[in-house]
């Protein structure tokens, strides 16, 4: 083991409000299981993102030491700037983040120290995951845990064991701190479910470690990053400029929220204003032809467009890990058509030609492309 | 209702009226030609709300007045109206200040130049209608500018000043004039009322500049800014109220020069301190009784002064500790309370106390609670804060540590 002697810190970066309560899950856990072999612990949220809004990333910690002063000293920064361990219960988180309560876009392992582990939880393999994770400036070990995102509401819990699998891969990567029989018996307490149980082992064993070095990952993804101002560069009064018709934040793009993006198939759209008059964040533009392109900076995922498009499988939803670009998908398709709807079809699993039936292997190709799959819309959701 | 405004009169003589605070106040939102003000009943503030009333009615006064349906709505209305250009005017008093809190919080924190008054009052429970400062002193820490008048053509001038300070694009903070209920909100005195030309040329138009909200400079006012801005933004407020003090010296002397009053100093009122071995120290109405008290004990040989305390925020703090560095003894009359305040003492009493502090020659002060709920500071009352007061100067009493409750009956 690398990590320091005393105390280990681990964050959970997780989706705001479906995996509020999976991040707590996890983090209370790991304090209770540690607290099995003598540590002691800690466990909150950080305070700027709460309240989160719904897809937005987020962040709670779990803080582990030997004892009481330990623990004092790794908390002398409340909110930790380096961790041990960060845990990612969301594939496409690995793009980066952007939450409402910090400024522009870090990559998923910005506070990982070096050595240390990035777990995520993934039906993907590693290599595909480290593919769209921004490149490496330092060496750390990615893990991936087995089983996909889970979502729920505000108010629910999704108890499909994401928890246990990630405690069990936990007591794979940091023994020292969180061992796996004690992972056993603090479910075995909690649930007197032996399933639950099996969850923790199987998280354990299914665990897929690699080893990522300085310089691997990718480095497509947009830098966003920005200064404060201070109090003689700000403006008095608590002003700040309004944005002007037509302009979109700069500051704030809201892209690293989504989980789906929607895909247009711009041969059967009827220009019937739905998508563009119902999304909630404003995100089409109205092309020269009168069609509806997506700003994909702007686009946090929610489904909407897809849902009120009447048309069927105009607008297609599709796992954004599939996706390296915000790229405007209009101009690909005006300049070169066969192209792009080569492009839809092998991303969204549906056939660009609506005469010809959609098989239904393309619920393979894109598992969530159902958008009443997606939390956002779906009932119970956001309440 | 249609009121017919006959053109602003452009009487080029001063004249005089008897008028009560609340009156003098009114007349000073005429003259400053006020876009919007907002009212909710409550005594004695109340006084304001007819006066003004009575000039828009008799066609002498053109605001927008604005009946709330509480004191909060009524803060949030000419907060809001101040945002978007309009000179405005608001006030309540004790515990309907209290109901406008939060809205009272926002607008200093949103460097909106709203001019008040409070009519200070007693806080409910017990219910009493006299004065009491707490109501206005309850705000001190929030960065509103706290005057105090202690007549009603202090209340008039004050006013004046009030917009003029406030509106400085180098302070743009809220100002809160404190009127004693009663003493002054209520009893009428003889009123000089400048003439409108001499007023336009000591308070120019009010200009927000780049801050005013409006569809042709889209801004975004107040957003979410969590720990990552509010320490700067704190920090903005601080510097305002520090520029402040130079500001309000700049006003006094434009205003001495064009109505030719004002005194000395815009902060401190002295009253026969030149040869004076200890003084008295409060602000408000309670100097009228300690001056009459002066000059008897002047008559038996005591060297007895009183300094009133013009501006309480900001505090000037430099100017008040070499005025009082001068006497042996300083007897601050507090009409407020601090419960479990260091020394128990009033809020004048520590702060004072806290001025004084690092001065290698300092006199000692002395701690009094008097006339609360607006009970009178009655003459036996000055001669037991004389009488402890002189102890102090004259070695007899070693500290100030203690705190004198004066004419509660046992």
């Amino acid at each position: 083991m690398t990590q320091t002697e005393s105390s280990i810190t681990v964050e959970v970066v997780y989706r705001g409000i479906f995996q509020k309560t999976l991040a707590q899950r996890i983090c209370r856990s790991i304090v209770l299981a540690a607290r099995k072999r003598g540590h002691t612990g800690t466990a909150f949220a950080r305070y700027g993102d709460s309240p989160e809004r719904n897809g937005v990333p987020a962040k709670q910690f779990a803080v582990v030491a030997i004892n009481d002063l330990e623990l004092e000293a790794s908390m002398a920064k409340y909110e930790p700037a380096v961790v041990d361990v960060s845990i990612a219960v969301d594939d496409t988180l690995v793009k980066g983040v952007e939450s409402w309560a910090w400024y522009g876009r870090q990559p998923i392992w910005k506070p990982l120290r070096k050595e240390g582990f990035l777990l995520v939880t993934s039906e993907n393999t590693p290599a595909e995951v480290l593919a769209q994770t921004d490149t490496a400036e330092r060496p750390y070990t990615l893990v991936i845990v087995p089983g996909g995102a889970s979502f729920a509401g505000l108010w629910v819990f999704k108890d499909d064991h994401t928890d246990y699998r990630v405690l069990g891969a936990l007591a794979k990567v940091v023994p020292d701190w969180v061992r796996l029989e004690d992972v056993k018996a603090l479910i075995k307490e909690q649930t007197k479910d032996e399933g639950a149980v099996q969850s923790a082992q199987y998280g354990f064993d299914g665990a897929k470690l690699r080893a990522v070095k300085s310089g691997e990952g990718t480095s497509s993804h947009e830098v966003l990053q920005f200064e404060k101002p201070g109090w003689t560069t700000m403006r008095p009064g608590i002003v700040v400029d309004a944005r002007k018709p037509g302009e979109r934040n700069p500051q704030y793009k809201k892209y690293t929220a989504r989980t789906l993006r929607p895909v247009v198939n711009f041969d059967t759209c009827i220009k019937c204003t739905m998508c563009w008059l119902d999304c909630p964040d404003e995100c089409f533009e109205v092309t020269p032809e009168g069609h509806y392109e997506v700003v994909y900076e702007a686009c946090i995922g929610c489904g909407i467009c897809a849902q009120v498009c009447p048309v069927k499988d105009c607008i297609v939803m599709v796992d954004e890990l599939k996706f390296e670009d915000n790229d405007d998908k209009w101009q690909f398709w005006k300049k070169d058509h066969d192209g792009y709807n080569k492009w839809f079809e092998q991303k969204s699993g549906v056939s660009a030609n609506p005469q010809v039936r959609t098989p239904p292997a393309r619920q393979a190709g894109s598992s969530n492309a159902n958008p009443s799959a997606n939390p956002t819309t779906a009932a119970g959701g956001d309440e | 209702m249609a009121v017919e405004v006959k053109p602003r009169e452009s009487s080029d003589v001063e004249t005089e009226q008897l008028a009560t605070g609340c009156e003098a106040i009114a007349e000073a939102i005429r003259l400053a030609d006020v876009d919007v003000m907002a009212a909710y009943p409550i005594r004695p503030y109340d006084g304001v709300m007819q006066a003004a009333a009575k000039l828009i009615a008799n066609g002498k006064m053109d605001v927008e007045y604005i009946v709330a349906d509480g004191e909060h709505s009524q803060f949030e209305i000419v907060k809001h109206a101040c945002a978007v250009g309009s000179r405005v005017f608001v006030g309540s008093s004790g515990v309907g200040w209290f109901y406008a809190f939060e809205a009272i919080a926002v607008t200093a924190g949103l460097r909106l130049p709203v001019v008040a008054i409070c009519g200070n009052r007693a806080l409910d429970d017990p219910g009493a209608f006299g004065t009491e400062h707490n109501d206005s002193l309850a705000v001190r820490d929030l960065g509103w500018l706290l005057p105090w008048a202690e007549t009603a053509q202090e209340a008039l001038d004050l006013a004046l000043m009030a917009w003029r300070v406030g509106e400085d694009k180098r302070v743009s903070l809220p100002v809160a004039i404190g009127l004693d209920g009663a003493f002054l909100t209520h009893s009428q005195q003889i009123v000089k009322i400048p003439t409108q030309a001499a007023v336009d040329k000591f308070l120019p138009p009010f200009d927000l500049g780049d801050r005013l909200l409006h569809p042709d400079n889209p801004i975004t006012i107040a957003p979410q800014v969590d720990q990552d801005w509010l320490m700067e933004i704190r920090m903005q407020n601080d510097q305002a109220m520090r520029k402040a003090e130079t500001v309000i010296r700049e006003a006094h002397a434009d205003f001495k020069r064009l109505f030719g009053r004002g005194g000395e100093s815009p902060f401190l009122d002295e009253y026969m301190t030149d040869d004076a071995e200890f003084v008295f120290f409060g602000q408000g109405t309670l100097a009228l009784p300690m001056r009459v008290a002066i000059r008897r004990l002047r008559k038996e040989g005591h060297k007895v002064g009183l300094v009133r305390l013009r501006w309480f925020r900001p505090f000037a703090t430099a100017e008040i500790v070499r005025s009082l560095s001068r006497f042996k003894a300083v007897g601050v009359i507090d009409r407020d309370y601090s419960f479990g305040s260091p020394y128990y003492g009033g809020v004048l009493y520590n702060e004072v106390r806290s001025a004084l502090y690092s001065q290698p020659k300092r006199p000692v002060v002395v701690g009094f609670i008097a006339g609360l709920g607006g009970r009178e500071i009655e003459q036996p009352m000055a001669q037991e804060i004389f009488e402890k007061t002189k102890a102090a100067a004259s070695g007899d009493l070693k500290s100030g540590d203690t705190t004198h409750w004066i004419g509660v009956r046992a």
